[in-house]
């Protein structure tokens, strides 16, 4: 039994472009905890997953996230990495010519692990997600199908097991069976490996698989709802409007979803998605 | 012209009698050749107007030795690092001081010798068959003082398995040399031919010719790698004609040299010809690395490819100026062209202008060019896995030029060239 950890997030706020998008978020997450944390399009919640990964996109401007009361906030994103915080993106970013063996190898070489078997670890994960051998030959994520890239992801999650896995809408463009493949090899890595697992996500049916301990509704930049799994079901019949009424909210989100955006699709199209939300 | 580029030393470096005039004749034309300014289009972004052909003059014939006068007993640790190979020909200072041949193929008449002593009358012919077509003030000063050079001959329906290594050395502060490599591929042939350059950290002036002829239905690859020391000039000109249903692939990696200028430029001549040219180049320090491509479609059918990736970090600069040319014979002609360049820091810079003329109807051609730094998101994907941002640019930079080192000819070099890209990148950064 390895020791448990703790992702504490404290009071964060962050900006972009001098628009306030997390606007008090409080959540503690233990390893081997699956947390849900669901919202609408527009609530901010990938604006969470790279303010907790310390993307330059965005400013964040209180609070603290630590693990084990080792403040991550001042830190570089590879040294929170490091400390045991991994995010799967939403957006996988393509990197031609470096193949996802070599991005593992890379990050366990950075950590000191050992890259000892490797190659067949990257293999056997890859068959269990589905993910063709011939993918593993490319630059990760180039030219992968949108759910070849979140079943990747899934990959170097469970190769370097980190302590705390953000999945950023590791649902959304995942047929059926996918969903299901990625979300059973989630819940064994956090109930046999202790990984505590922060999945964001604004669509239910990842919930069924993944079968969450706590699942919380992130309204307007911050959490307003925490419950048990059956807050999930709840939600399923009241929809974000009706925790919203029931909690006296106006505002859902802070950023305007953009026109005609499909649901489950790039809500944030172009480089700085918030550059002008009111607009 | 300058004082020591005469046809007294023209004349003495010796040779056969074809050579000889062959030079003498250049002299006379360079007499009349107007000497290049970077105000022409062909020499835009060069640094052509820092050259100052007065630091230079040619090897006397003394210095190089007779011509069949083979004193190196082999290529040294390029030839090791080459792997096996059917044949090489070392060059100093462009003269040929070490030549051999698998003799099972010298018997099948496979040639890999000097042109100046070739015993074989054919090469007084070729030399000069592609690269006279493009003429300029270097390979008319070229042509003035070719002591030799590489001459590499595969007869019809012969095919070389391994490659056959051509290595040039030159060395000496305020000298000229002039390397010529040709090869000539007869009906149906194969072959895959090195040309490495190289030079210590002398004051030296590299002009070069390369010829590559292809008859029809033949297949070459061609790989030249360019590792100077950085006070080193190279002019280079790699010219090809290719036949009838023959394919050519060239790929050059240029990391050396102060200014370091390749024209790469490939004819197609013959019906269903293609070519496909491939380079990397990484210029550091203050290097500038200056490419100028040719794909020439002369007959229907032919098909072209180009994918040329630089890097640039400190102060280096590289020019990629490239133009596709569809003749009116060029009906169903296919051509692509690609250029992309990593601009690694703020004062380093990166030109790159393709171009393409088209007089034939019914053809599919394209062009793409990019010039700009390492992606932010890419670097973020890459630290959110717990890489340090150094090495992020290093794997990113090492990706980036992936898809040109997987399909480089001679494999056995390439985890060396991608370890001097490598070396180049962290000794920059080590400057930053």
């Amino acid at each position: 039994m390895t020791a448990e950890h703790l992702l504490r997030i404290t009071d964060l706020h962050a900006t972009v472009a001098r628009h306030e998008i997390l606007r008090g978020v409080d959540l503690e997450v233990r390893t081997g905890e699956v947390h849900a944390l669901m919202g609408p399009n527009g609530s901010g919640k990938s604006t969470l997953s790279h303010a907790l990964m310390g993307s330059g996109e965005y400013e964040v401007t209180r609070g603290s996230v630590s693990i084990d009361g080792e403040e991550l906030l001042g830190l570089p994103t590879w040294q929170r990495a490091q400390r045991g915080l991994f995010l799967a993106m939403q957006y996988p970013v393509e990197v031609p010519g470096v193949p996802l063996e070599e991005v593992v190898g890379a990050a366990l070489d950075a950590r000191g692990a050992s890259r000892a078997d490797l190659h067949d670890r990257i293999v056997a994960e890859a068959r269990t997600l589905g993910v063709p051998d011939e993918l593993l030959g490319r630059g990760v994520n180039t030219e992968f199908s949108g759910g070849e890239k979140k079943r990747a992801e899934t990959v170097q999650l469970a190769v370097l097991e980190p302590k705390f896995a953000v999945l950023d809408e590791i649902d959304s463009g995942l047929d059926v069976d996918a969903l299901r493949d990625v979300a059973r090899r989630v819940y064994a890595l956090a109930r046999e490996r202790q990984v505590g697992v922060l999945a964001i996500t604004h669509y239910a049916r990842l919930l069924a698989e993944l079968r969450p301990d706590r699942v919380h509704v992130f309204l307007a930049g911050r959490i307003v709802k925490s419950g048990g799994p059956e807050l999930a079901d709840e939600l399923e019949r009241t929809g974000y409007e009706g925790i919203a009424a029931e909690l006296g909210i106006d505002e859902l989100t802070v950023v305007q979803p953009l026109p005609d955006a499909d649901p489950f699709g790039d809500p944030t199209i172009g480089s700085n998605p918030f550059a002008d939300p009111l607009a | 012209m300058t004082a020591a580029f005469t046809a007294d030393a023209a004349r003495a470096l010796g040779g056969p009698e074809w050579l000889v005039r062959r030079r003498l004749a250049a002299v006379e034309r360079l007499t009349q050749a107007a000497w290049p300014t970077p105000s022409e289009e062909i020499w835009r972004y060069s640094r052509i107007d820092q050259l100052d052909l007065d630091r230079y003059r040619p090897f006397a014939a003394e210095e190089l030795g007779a011509p069949g006068d083979e004193r190196a007993p082999g290529g040294g640790p390029w030839a090791a690092e080459a792997g096996k190979h059917a044949g090489m020909i070392v060059v100093r200072d462009g003269r040929v001081v070490h030549h051999e041949l698998d003799p099972g193929l010298e018997a099948k008449g496979v040639r890999a010798c000097g042109i100046a002593t070739c015993e074989d009358d054919l090469v007084s012919t070729l030399v000069g068959r592609a690269s006279s077509a493009s003429e300029d003030a270097f390979t008319v000063l070229h042509d003035a003082f070719l002591a030799g050079g590489a001459f590499v001959h595969v007869p019809a329906g012969v095919v070389v398995e391994d490659p056959i290594l051509v290595l040039h050395w030159c060395e000496g502060d305020g000298r000229a040399s002039f390397p010529h490599t040709l090869v000539s591929l007869g009906e149906g042939a194969q072959a895959t031919v090195l040309d490495r350059f190289g030079s210590p950290q002398t004051d030296h002036l590299v002009d070069a010719v390369t010829e590559l002829l292809v008859d029809d239905n033949a297949h070459l690859r061609y790989l030249t790698v360019q590792e100077h020391g950085t006070r080193t000039w190279h002019l280079g000109l790699l010219r090809a004609h290719v036949g009838r249903d023959a394919t050519l692939r060239t790929s050059a990696v240029a990391l050396g040299g102060d200014y370091a200028r390749l024209r790469s430029e490939a004819l197609l001549t013959g019906q269903g010809a293609e070519s496909d040219q491939l380079a990397v180049y990484f210029g550091d320090g203050e290097q500038m690395l200056d490419f100028r491509t040719l794909q020439d479609h002369d007959a229907p059918n032919t098909r072209s490819d180009l994918l040329f990736k630089g890097a640039v970090e400190d102060k280096a600069r590289s020019v990629y100026s490239g133009l596709v040319h569809l003749r009116p014979a060029a009906k169903k002609a296919n051509a692509s062209q690609t250029n992309r360049n990593l601009v690694l820091t703020e004062g380093a810079s990166a030109e790159s202008i393709p171009n393409l003329e088209i007089e034939a109807n019914d053809v599919r051609c394209s062009h793409a060019s990019t010039v700009g730094p390492i992606d932010d998101e890419q670097l973020y994907y890459l630290e959110s896995r717990g890489i340090p941002p150094e090495e992020a640019e290093r794997l990113i930079v090492l990706g980036f030029f992936d898809d040109v080192f997987e399909r480089l000819p001679v494999g056995a070099l390439t985890r060396g060239l991608r370890r001097s890209v490598v070396d180049k990148l962290e000794h920059a950064r080590a400057r930053r």
